[in-house]
């Protein structure tokens, strides 16, 4: 799998925002920016009202991700182009959420709203609905989605990645700085872990690293290239984007996301955690 | 149901329930010649220039971090320009910050 397979560039999208076939969708946590103004002809996915499940903790089920795939109008057939805000953290975790449930064609969108943003290209008012379809979706991949078990199972045998920033990772915050600090799991990370924060992977403009500076920055921080690997952050997304980065873009062949993570962990009782720099 | 970490809505006044005798609280607006500037990306910096944070500024400016005490870049991105200004933390409380792009 290359590169361009994977990542379209902004301006392979504006030169295809009309191409049939192709299916601009934007995510987010907090959908508002798209109301205020998206990719024209872009539909929306709400991360929160549309693929979490809203009493348990956990995804729409299979027949929910074909029920809300069809009244967006998206077809099996379609290649999806996945683009966001907060660097496109939701949009990596649909992508990644889109592979689970089998959609093979499917793209991000490098950089994402910031980089489509502060490029200065349009963005549109206009409301965009698209005929619905019947769409068919696969079981979930068990290959890409790891469970807290096989977490406890990984420590010290697998590669864990910790892609929360510095302090998260260290346990002096307890969630990222845009948001408040009070939270009820204990502050730390899984034993054995490596931290390298998700924005390592990123440039400032949102654009991901190449991928020789992205194989070295791994390298660098101790990722062990012949073993599986399983990333994990707080809640799931930001390590989608590292998923994305080490599965999709590097081609590492067994890499899961714990979207579990350390809202999960930080809560589970008797397991081990680990608080300070870590070894590394 | 499980909440993200997005940034939430930035607004100039906080929410009744942040308290800032724990929290340490950046507070700040991005201008361009007075005017503020709404749609910038502000990212925090930690004191070794790592990146910590990210948020985008509302309509008026304002922008708002939960960081920790210590030294801090703040930095925006706007696609009039770019700016940055640095901060120091000393405990908690309310920090004010500005920046100006452009």
């Amino acid at each position: 799998m290359s590169r361009e397979d994977v990542l379209v560039t902004a301006e392979w999208a504006e030169e295809n925002l009309e191409t049939a076939g192709v299916v601009f969708v934007e995510v987010d946590e907090d959908t508002s920016a798209y109301d205020g103004g998206h990719i024209p002809g872009a539909v929306k996915i709400d991360w929160k009202t549309e693929l979490q499940d809203p009493v348990r903790r956990d995804f729409v089920d299979r027949a929910g991700f074909e029920k809300l795939l069809s009244a967006k109008g998206i077809g099996n057939d379609d290649k999806v182009v996945l683009y966001g805000g907060n660097n496109n953290w939701f949009a990596a975790y649909a992508y990644w959420y889109f592979k689970l449930y089998g959609h093979q064609n499917v793209q991000l969108l490098d950089g994402g709203r910031k980089k489509w943003e502060l490029d200065g290209r349009q963005l549109s008012k206009d409301s965009v609905t698209r005929d619905a379809t019947e769409y068919k979706a696969q079981e979930q991949d068990p290959a890409i989605r790891a469970f807290r078990d096989e977490v406890v199972e990984a420590i010290s045998a697998k590669n864990l990645v910790d892609v929360r920033s510095p302090d998260e990772f260290s346990g002096k915050l307890l969630a990222p700085a845009h948001l408040p600090q009070e939270q009820a799991q204990r502050a730390g990370h899984i034993p054995s872990a490596i931290n390298v924060p998700w924005s390592k992977a990123a440039n400032e403009d949102g654009t991901f690293r190449s991928s020789d500076e992205l194989r070295e920055l791994y390298k660098e921080a101790g990722i062990d290239e012949g073993k599986a690997t399983i990333a994990y952050c707080r809640i799931g997304e930001r390590s989608s984007h590292t998923w994305f980065a080490l599965h999709e873009l590097l081609g590492y062949s067994d890499v899961k996301n714990y979207d579990g993570s350390w809202t999960e962990y930080g809560s589970l009782v008797g397991v081990p955690v680990e608080i300070g720099p870590g070894a590394k | 149901m499980t909440d993200g970490c997005g940034a939430p809505e930035q607004t100039a006044t906080l929410p009744a329930s942040v308290d800032i005798e724990k929290e340490t609280v950046l507070n700040g607006k991005v201008t361009a010649d007075g005017v503020a500037v709404g749609g910038a990306y502000v990212r925090l910096l930690d004191a070794s220039g790592e990146f910590t944070a990210e948020v985008v500024s509302s309509p008026d400016g304002d922008f708002r971090f939960f960081a920790a005490p210590g030294s801090w870049t703040v930095r925006a991105l706007h696609r009039s320009g770019n700016g940055e200004t640095k901060v120091t933390a000393d405990g908690p409380g309310l920090h004010p910050v500005a920046v100006s792009v452009g």
